[in-house]
């Protein structure tokens, strides 16, 4: 065993799928001194590598997740351990059926080819499936199975083979040293090796590693049970591992999949049984290796029922035994998503974990990307583990959404739908207000926000006809014809939106101005009491983040951002604050409550419980200022995000339910209505083109394809403006558009409404794909009340970018005709935005 | 002619990795691990299945110890035994005197209802007490013939012919039913559970009694690890320079001529 050097550039502890694709990548870009620790022998070191049923699914809701996945395959692919078998998922009830023609259109959305099939062409492919119970299938060609152990082994040879890799297997760490907020060393039973840069790929065990550390990955080990049987006489014949397509029995949470002579059998079914990192058996503890734990039959035993059901043939067979059936642990996380990226607590600490065999490798592409220029090709953001907030990380939420999540793992999962465990975490000061007039509360960020009001129900009778109502069960879940109403009550009188959810930090010292000078786009050498808009771009140009950053003194500034982004955009800028101490940031995220107020009678509403000046002149938009309002000093600025006069006024927390109510009760005269947060962040952007990070701005495209770009580009330098400027000087690939629904009706005559990641087409089906090979698909979808049209945002090419095109959204495997009603970013409601400068 | 047969078996840890006792020093610590029966009782409970599969008759699978060993009876019902009987205990260890007590109880229970057994098949010893004697004591007590370590038994009409490995050769016993037979693993190769099997085992009644415990026998003081056999490794070095020394360990060793 060779001796472990006592330096090294970074060190990879985990040699499972993922640690070794890490230190491929790291190699791959130029990294050198890298060690890969493992305590457990190679090839395979008894983590959930070892266990795993390698098979890789292609289609996910989530564009990241399946831009992973695709890149995994390609690069598995490359290796030489990818077997193409094919894959169904099939459906025993007609909700499922409809599932997999969302599943359809996100095959289309992120270019994976797929289909739908009867139950004879299922039984035609898998001649062992009982047509019977299944209504049809979803079948992906491109599906397959992976030698996950042989890939690792590949990954490390190749690391090695260009000098860049030392591996020391059987090997524990006993702590990692932090300095100054920085990882310096990470101590092992064999020796302590100096390093500023050490990567967490520690599957089940990462919480323990990081803890060493003081940081913390919030995930959980969880059982998912799996059985074998064989040996199948219908396999004997099979040359190689799978001959038949894995089967996905989605409405029982489990799959089938060919292994040889076996097939084997999983689930996601049974009761979540969820275990702490550190209850772990050790390796020499361990029956047969620490991340197989003994099979606990009676967990199983519905599920042997139900696959009975579909697969009668093999499983019914008596001479067909169950030769080996496991619980295997794998890593669930409170989100579902993996945890990737730097550690927020400890600079050079970094965790890729919560990874599944299909994404491994493209996970660490984008992982090794992101540490050798900060520019992955992948946008990570729903996966960074910045996202996370410290209630995130208690035991309790990651017990509690972890067990939730499971068997939601082949789930139909609404895309708004709601958390039901763990909630009330984060309640704003008018929260008891709120619950008196009837909010119904939707969860971001751990806070309560209301989405819509029930005491609004009566303005469904005022504006009749212009309030569009959903008869499809579908997108009437987790809605409310309510929204559009508290949308058009603003638009004609006024409204107040609970708007606590905000993350607020405050920058400050001799050197903010420079220092966020050198972050964000826009000029911030401005006058005392501007309020900016700005995004914030990564070295290589791609969206990072967009928000409002008021100055509010020569030398402090105060930035705004979405809850859901809170965390991650805090990280970006302390990790970019002067070296030298000249900036400081402080999260003053608790210590501030905010409610807009928005609609014509805005100003009326604020004049009347306000002696400051909050006319045009005295209080133009763009502006911020104290302003007293009865008994609450309040900080007002003037911006909106809804397209409407008014104010975002931010008071200290403990003061917010005297300012509610203030308003509430001054506001009766003007018609003031409670507004929800489905107008805030859908009907009243979409309408006004906002942008939303997530949506329309990410990695993937830029602030020129965005339509965000500005006539000038201030002379300071900034994080990507170099790649700002080149991306200025071409046209751009994709443009985006909103597009309006011309016509809702199904083929079965009922209206159908779009939510988001639909593909758009051509009129007659054929996917839009941009030069740079990026599929059109809708970014934000939602009611335009005061427009009287359902809208839609989307990434256009630049032939269909066109005021006027035809083209269409697919929808549950229909055809709805679109019209593309504005290309950039002029609102399609108040063009001239003549509402918001009134 | 049928054959009604007998198996019991008893739940112990699946041990597999290194094993770990309780504080107190009594028990091992089983929070890793599963549980099962000692690999010859599986093979018992495969030549009962086998038995009677080939002579007619029925087979009942019987175990002494805790609620959780219903899992066991349930493992052996998939396999093909026909029912199980349960001895629930509150998980205390019973000494091998007592158990066989109990056994006897059951079966003379059974005869007296007038469903006695032909044939009684145990393992030649348990997997973790190994104390060899269960088997034994019930011949004893019930005044039948027994042959231990058995590694091939015949059922022919109202007799069985079992063989046990001798130095260089096979012991033949041939014993008249009802007889007591220990077995040996090697007798047979165990069949995995089926789905259906494993399905039906689930439904299954499980009858359940209740023996009066009865300390007999030595007590037990605590449980004691042995000292680890610590491997140590030491490397001769690498590439073909250093195969004299490869050459030389082997030659101490006797494996190479001097």
């Amino acid at each position: 065993m060779a001796a472990l050097p006592d330096r090294a550039r970074v060190v990879v502890i985990g040699a499972g799928i993922v640690g070794n694709s890490m230190a491929y990548h790291l190699a791959r870009l130029g990294w050198r001194d890298i060690v890969l620790l493992d305590k457990g022998p190679l090839p395979n070191p008894g983590g959930s590598t070892g266990h795993a049923s390698n098979f890789i699914f292609l289609t996910d809701h989530s564009k990241e997740m399946t831009e992973f996945t695709a890149d995994s395959v390609r690069q598995y692919q490359e290796l030489g351990v990818f077997t193409q078998s094919g894959g169904i998922e099939v459906a025993r009830t007609a909700a499922r059926m409809e599932e997999l023609k969302r599943r359809l259109a996100s095959s289309k959305s992120w270019g994976i080819e797929s289909e739908l099939v009867t139950p004879a062409q299922v039984r035609a492919m898998v001649p062992y499936i009982e047509a019977s119970v299944i209504l049809g299938g979803f079948s992906t060609p491109g599906v397959g199975v992976v030698d996950s152990l042989r890939a690792g082994t590949l990954m490390r040879e190749a690391a090695q083979a260009r000098g860049a890799l030392t591996i020391s297997a059987q090997t524990e760490i006993t702590g990692i040293d932090v300095r100054d907020g920085r990882v310096r060393s990470v101590r092992t039973d064999r020796g302590d090796i100096e390093a500023e840069t050490v990567v967490i790929c520690c599957g089940v065990w990462s919480p323990r590693i990081a803890r060493m550390a003081g940081a913390s990955i919030p995930l959980t080990p969880a059982v998912h049970q799996m059985i074998s049987v064989g040996p199948v006489p219908l396999f004997a014949d099979t040359v190689g591992e799978i001959r038949y397509p894995i089967v996905r029995d989605m409405d029982t949470n489990m799959y089938e999949r060919q292994h040889g002579g076996d097939l084997e059998v999983g689930s996601y079914a049974h009761r979540p049984i969820l275990m702490e990192a550190d209850a772990i058996p050790s390796i020499a503890e361990s029956a047969l290796s620490p991340t197989e734990l003994p099979f606990t039959k009676e967990d199983f035993d519905l599920q042997m029922e139900q696959a009975l059901e579909l697969v009668p043939d093999i499983l019914g067979d008596e001479r067909v035994g169950i030769r080996h059936a496991i619980n295997g642990l794998l890593a669930l996380t409170p989100d579902g998503n993996p945890i990737l990226g730097e550690t927020p607590e400890v600079r050079g600490l970094w965790s890729a974990a919560a990874i599944w065999i299909k994404e491994a490798p493209g996970i660490a592409r984008t992982i090794a990307e992101w540490m050798t220029d900060g520019a992955p090709e992948i946008d990570p953001h729903g996966s960074d583990i910045a996202r996370f907030y410290d209630h995130h990380r208690t035991p309790t939420h990651i017990r509690a959404r972890a067990a939730e999540g499971f068997n939601k793992t082949y789930g139909i999962v609404h895309p708004m739908e709601q958390w039901a465990s763990n909630r009330n975490v984060r309640l704003t000061p008018m929260h008891g207000r709120e619950r008196e007039l009837g909010a119904v509360f939707f969860e971001a960020a751990g806070w309560e926000r209301p989405m819509w009001y029930a005491s609004n129900e009566p303005l469904l009778a005022e504006y009749g006809e212009r309030v569009s109502r959903r008869d499809a069960e579908w997108e009437a879940r987790w809605w409310s014809p309510i929204i559009s109403a508290e949308h058009l009550a603003m638009r004609d009188k006024v409204g107040m939106v609970d708007l606590t959810a905000f993350a607020i930090f405050d920058v400050s010292g001799p050197g903010a101005l420079g220092y966020l000078q050198g972050l964000v786009v826009s000029q911030m050498d401005v006058p005392v009491g501007r309020v900016v808009y700005t995004p914030l771009l990564n070295k290589a140009g791609g969206i990072v983040a967009d928000l409002t950053i008021m100055r509010l003194g020569r030398d402090l500034f105060r930035v705004v951002t979405g809850g859901g982004m809170g965390m991650r955009d805090k990280k970006w800028f302390s990790d970019h604050l002067p070296a030298d101490g000249s900036a400081q940031l402080l999260d003053a995220t608790s210590a501030w409550t905010t409610v807009g107020v928005w609609g014509p009678r805005a100003r009326d509403l604020v004049a009347s419980v306000t002696a400051d000046d909050v006319s045009n002149a005295g209080f133009p938009f763009g502006t911020c200022r104290s302003i007293d309002l009865g008994p609450v000093r309040a900080l007002a600025s003037r911006i909106s995000y809804v397209g409407e006069l008014g104010w975002e006024i931010y008071a200290p927390m403990e003061e917010g339910a005297r300012l509610w109510d203030l308003l509430w009760e001054a506001g009766q005269v003007f018609g003031v209505v409670p507004v929800g947060i489905g107008v805030y962040a859908t009907t009243g952007r979409l309408e006004k083109g906002y942008r939303a990070h997530g949506n329309e701005l990410e990695l993937e495209y830029d602030l020129v394809e965005a339509g965000m770009a500005r006539p000038t580009v201030k002379e300071q330098d900034f994080v990507g403006r170099a790649a700002y400027l080149e991306q200025r000087s071409r046209p751009p690939a994709a443009i985006l558009c909103t597009l309006t629904v011309d016509d809702h009706t199904s083929s079965s005559g009922v209206e159908r409404y779009m939510l988001g990641r639909e593909p758009i087409v051509t009129p007659d089906g054929r996917p839009l794909v941009d030069a740079k090979g990026r599929r059109s698909y809708v970014t934000s979808a939602g009611a335009g009340p005061s427009v009287g049209r359902h809208l839609l945002m989307a990434y256009l090419p630049p032939e269909q970018a066109v005021v006027g095109t035809k083209l269409a959204v697919e929808y549950f495997a229909e055809l709805y005709p679109v019209t593309v009603a504005v290309a950039g970013a002029t609102p399609l409601f108040d063009p001239r935005n003549a509402r918001i400068r009134s | 002619m049928p054959v009604e047969v007998l198996v019991c078996v008893k739940r112990v840890p699946a041990t597999g990795g290194r094993i770990v006792l309780t504080a107190d020093e009594q028990e091992i610590d089983t929070k890793y691990l599963g549980f099962t029966v000692s690999p010859h009782e599986e093979c018992a409970v495969e030549e009962t299945v086998r038995i009677v599969e080939a002579h007619g008759g029925s087979s009942t699978v019987l175990t002494l110890g805790p609620a959780a060993a219903e899992e066991q009876l349930r493992d052996a019902m998939a396999v093909g035994v026909d029912r199980a009987i349960l001895l629930e205990t509150d998980g205390r260890e019973w000494s091998p005197i007592a158990t066989a007590e109990a056994i006897v109880g059951a079966v003379r229970a059974r005869e007296a209802a007038g469903a006695g057994f032909d044939l009684l098949l145990f393992g030649n010893e348990a997997a973790d007490t190994g104390d060899f004697q269960v088997g034994i004591r019930v011949a004893v007590a019930l005044d039948l013939p027994c042959v231990t370590g058995v590694k091939a038994l015949e059922v022919r009409d109202g007799t069985a012919v079992a063989k046990r490995e001798a130095d260089g050769g096979w012991e033949v016993f041939e014993v008249p039913l009802p007889a007591v037979v220990t077995v040996k693993e090697g007798i047979n190769l165990p069949r995995y559970p089926s789905v259906p099997g494993r399905l039906r085992a689930r439904k299954k009644e499980i009858e359940r009694g209740v023996p009066e415990w009865r300390p007999a026998g030595p007590e037990k003081v605590r449980l004691r690890l042995p000292e680890e056999q610590g491997s140590a490794v030491e490397i001769l070095g690498t590439g073909p320079a250093d195969a004299p020394r490869v050459v030389e360990v082997l030659r101490q060793l006797g494996v190479l001529a001097p």
